[in-house]
């Protein structure tokens, strides 16, 4: 088990290493100069060459590069060019907001998204699977703004059962969780439609498999059949496209943000974004290519555990 | 392993008449068996033989309701186990029956086990439900059974999963797994065609071996006409849905009467002989959704004549054995 | 799969799988006829558009629905519906583009890998790997905001981030179609692989491509009218739904519509393109089709 973990971290670096390499890169092609982009018209010569020198823009690509990796592993990943913090205080300072949205959406997701699809599946080309069928397809249609927006409109605007602003202080339980529930719903309902869909499909494979067949003919009850025999089978391809969806889900999760005016690393993208402050752009996108790497990782070592096939 | 004394009951074990099975292809339904009379008597090894597409795997099937809902349906027909017809059971009655008193080995052993569940497990699985045994009870009589089908290390390997095993070695699984409740019947649908030719030979002598200690009847699905001359009482040759010629193996082999069986035996290799004199039969099955009007064989019959193509021959007794063929059955009439 | 890459005659898009897609699935119908009439909606917007998508009103800023602006006016009195016209202009012309890029260079770079092998196939399908390790918005919004906010810009941006699956698509069948007998005979007889691989790979490909195509445009107007809501995308005052919804949502207690009529144009175009290309993909999937 251990020597598998390994394995996969050890496997998982050349991907972050490249991804690093992407967000390096991309941070690099800037048009034009990047301290008078930062600066503005108005900045005196001497401004623009004190900041070119403190990002060290005027030195050779390669040494920015091995600068940027040697920072990045000792986990310095820039000071942000406008409050001159650092990248990790600014991130950590508002992660734990991002964290439980991005938590309570997967929940919410597998919570309704497995029931629904099993559902679907064992009742196939019924009214059931019709119903699930179209309404994940909506759900999946949703861009989380929208969704966020609609949500917003009808229980926070409307019917006032929410505040308008989706978060609260961190040292607020009751109000925290409360403020949590419509970004959590925004966000876990477009989970839903798409673990939906993923566990019925998946579903619909095994039941049709050869050995639901073989288990019939001993006898097994068509619960049994579903529950013990479909389930366990289903669940692989689930996790790892549940998986797979968790860089999405981070991606909704911005929106979701900036919707339900909740701080989180949505918010601190859109003031990086719009004050130009590339250095902590770079630094969140290194943040979120982690996350992702991060998930990855740990899906591989879920599926390891419920698939017999996968060797430690 | 002690003989099971015959059962009580007399005449055949299982009794199938006038079965009609049928597929669906969008709005209409199109029989895949037509019209089928079978019947497999106690401690008998039948095999039903015929080329993929005759409707052997449909009948097998359709003795243990296990078609694919929605897609398939027994349009007509009755299936009597011990005087007891299987279509008119409810589901869960249908369930005791399954794995019970009806035993299935499937074609194809890499598949038909679940992945995700130990060996012994599946075994076990079918002792719970029908003997009601405890976990512990039912994992000695699995290992016994595993034991019996000759699975080596039985007790070690009974904790792995599937993909820990080889083909051969999973098909003893499916047959320890068909057999856990001593069934009456043991239906086999081309138990050893996914096989090694050497795996072949071993899985069916353990087939054979069993069905005589447990004193089962066995009813054998292949279109390997080897297999049949190895382990087979009497053979059934299934074209298009019905029978159309049955006899003792003896007399089958020894004197086709069917042109159908006729090209089948051309078209067996067999070990005295060069396998350049085998004669592939021309022509195809021919589709569900488009029967001839007559005999089912006359598009590829070298003998056919007029009445052939237009009225469906009759399954008559000759001797030992049933045809359907009007040319065969009228030359014994005129001889 | 095999069966049906084993002849080149089987090659481009079965015609009956087009047809199947529409007979055996009304939802297909639904998503065909409301994607015609988003594409109508933004073609003749000029025609059909009631008023100038540009021309502001202070006498009307805000007004609720009426005979005059049947879905109302925003905070410059500018006819909603008009700009929700000229706005699909702007979602479908970056959405097809992105995704006629997107597949373009994909799908080239997918049967290069696929076809050449070895290492050209490995660094391809690497940098397409680490592209697919990227959520797909933060991709698209890194490129937008490094670029800068403009058409062009976004198109590049979604293309990048819908090119990799397109790649990954387009490699798989053409490992296995350059080991058929047609491909080597044409390697015998030195046809350049470029020939090879535009006249003998690409119409086994074709169907596929499309069927996907069509999925990730919903993606890719996903995506855009999500860029926009951010503010990256085609600058005011250009209609554009995500940027309509921006502006809605900072007046959205004094007029909820303004936020209402284009999430439920985005939401409609989405859904109308997942309905059409789910059903293409149910009728083009052989492991679908048989059961």
């Amino acid at each position: 088990m251990i020597r598998f973990v390994i394995r996969r971290v050890l496997l998982a670096l050349p991907t972050l290493l490249a991804m690093l390499t992407v967000v390096f890169l991309l941070a690099r092609v800037v048009p034009g100069d990047p301290a008078q982009v930062v600066l503005g018209d108005q900045a005196t010569p001497e401004a623009l060459a004190a900041l070119r020198d403190r990002l060290g823009l005027d030195r050779p690509l390669s040494a920015q590069y091995i600068d940027f990796l040697g920072g990045v592993l000792q986990g310095d990943f820039g000071t942000s060019l406008t409050t001159g913090r650092s990248v990790v205080t600014e991130v950590a300072a508002v992660l734990p907001y991002t964290i439980d949205l991005t938590l309570s959406a997967l929940f919410v997701g597998v919570l309704f998204g497995m029931p629904l699809g099993i559902l679907a599946a064992v009742r196939r080309n019924a009214w059931p699977d019709y119903a699930t069928r179209v309404l994940s397809l909506v759900g999946l249609s949703f861009p989380a703004f929208v969704s966020g927006i609609l949500m917003l409109l009808a229980f926070a605007i409307q019917l006032q059962w929410f505040p308008v602003i989706g978060a609260a202080a961190l040292d607020d339980p009751a109000g925290r969780i409360h403020a949590l529930v419509l970004p959590a719903l925004n966000l876990g309902l477009i989970m839903t439609a798409y673990v939906t869909r993923v566990t019925r499909s998946s579903m619909l494979g095994v039941l049709n498999a050869d050995f639901m067949r073989t288990a019939r003919a001993k006898g097994v009850s068509r619960r049994a059949l579903v529950w013990r025999h479909a389930l366990p089978n289903a669940l692989i391809p689930v996790v790892t496209v549940v998986g797979l969806y968790l860089g999405t889900l981070i991606g909704n999760s911005v929106l979701t943000e900036i919707v339900f005016s909740r701080p989180g690393l949505g918010k601190l993208i859109l003031n990086a974004i719009s004050m130009r402050d590339y250095t902590l752009l770079q630094g969140i996108m290194v943040i979120f290519a982690a996350c992702v790497i991060v998930a990855n990782t740990l899906t591989d070592l879920v599926y390891g555990l419920i698939d017999p096939r996968v060797k430690y | 392993m002690t003989q099971v004394p015959p059962s009580p009951s007399h005449g055949p074990v299982l009794a199938i008449r006038g079965l009609r099975t049928e597929f669906r292809s969008g709005r209409n339904w199109y029989p895949a068996v037509r019209g089928l009379d079978l019947t497999l008597n106690r401690n008998e090894t039948l095999a039903v033989v015929g080329e993929s597409g005759s409707g052997k795997s449909v009948t097998a099937l359709s003795i243990l309701r296990l078609l694919p809902e929605g897609g398939a349906r027994i349009a007509a027909g009755n299936i009597e186990l011990d005087g007891k017809d299987l279509l008119t059971l409810s589901e869960r009655d249908m369930d005791r029956v399954r794995g019970d008193r009806i035993g299935m080995v499937f074609q194809e052993p890499m598949t038909a086990l679940n992945p995700t569940m130990r060996i012994g497990d599946q075994v076990e699985e079918a002792l719970r439900i029908h003997r009601g045994l405890d976990r512990a009870a039912a994992r000695r009589e699995a290992l016994a059974l595993l034991e019996e089908v000759k699975l080596p290390s039985a007790a070690q390997r009974m904790h792995e999963y599937p993909h820990q095993f080889s083909g051969g070695m999973r098909q003893r699984v499916v047959i320890a797994m068909a057999l856990a409740c001593r069934p009456q019947v043991l239906l086999a649908d081309e138990p050893t065609t996914a096989l090694d030719v050497t795996i072949q030979a071993q899985v069916l002598s353990l087939l054979d071996e069993l069905k005589r200690t447990y004193g089962m009847s066995m009813m054998i699905i292949t279109h390997n006409l080897g297999v049949v001359a190895l382990i087979a009482d009497r053979v059934a040759v299934m074209y298009a849905g019905q029978v159309v010629e049955e006899a003792p193996v003896r007399s089958l082999f020894a004197m086709p009467r069917h042109p159908y069986t006729e090209a089948l035996l051309r078209a067996t290799p067999r070990v005295d002989e060069d396998a350049g004199t085998l004669a592939p039969i021309p022509g195809q099955v021919p589709s569900i959704r488009a029967m001839p009007p007559g005999c089912a064989y006359a598009p590829r019959c070298p003998l056919r004549r007029p009445p052939c193509e237009t009225e469906v021959p009759p399954l008559q007794a000759d001797g030992d054995r049933l045809l359907r063929c009007w040319v065969r059955n009228n030359e014994r009439i005129a001889a | 799969m095999t069966a049906q890459l084993e002849a080149p005659s089987s090659a481009g898009p079965r015609p009956s799988a087009l047809a199947q897609a529409f007979r055996s699935n009304q939802t297909t119908w639904i998503g065909a006829i409301l994607l015609a009439a988003v594409v109508l909606a933004a073609v003749l917007a000029p025609l059909l558009a009631p008023h100038d998508p540009l021309q502001q009103d202070i006498l009307v800023r805000l007004e609720a629905p009426s005979a005059e602006h049947l879905l109302g006016t925003d905070a410059y009195g500018r006819d909603v519906l008009s700009r929700l016209m000229y706005g699909a202009r702007i979602s479908l012309l970056v959405g097809f583009a992105s995704v006629i890029a997107a597949v373009t260079l994909g799908g080239a770079l997918g049967i290069i890998a696929g076809y050449m092998g070895g290492v050209i196939d490995q660094l391809i399908m690497g940098v397409m790997d680490v592209l697919l390790s990227f959520p797909t918005l933060l991709l698209g919004l890194m490129v937008v905001a490094v670029l800068g906010a403009s058409l062009e810009n976004l198109i590049v941006a979604i293309a990048v981030t819908e090119m990799a699956p397109f790649a990954r698509i387009a490699r798989a069948p053409t490992l296995v179609l350059r080991e058929q007998g047609f491909v080597e005979a044409g390697r015998a007889l030195g046809f350049h692989p470029v020939r090879i691989m535009a006249v003998h790979i690409l119409p086994n490909l074709v169907a596929e491509l499309a069927v996907m195509a069509s999925l990730w445009l919903a993606t890719a107007i996903r995506t855009e009218a999500s860029l926009s809501f951010i503010g990256l995308g085609v600058k005011p005052p250009t209609a554009t739904w995500g940027g309509m919804i921006r502006e809605g949502f900072e007046n959205i207690l004094d007029a909820p519509w303004l936020a209402l009529f284009p999430s439920l144009a985005v939401l409609i175009t989405v859904l109308a393109l997942n309905l059409l290309g789910d059903g293409l993909r149910d009728a083009i999937d052989p492991k679908l089709r048989r059961e």
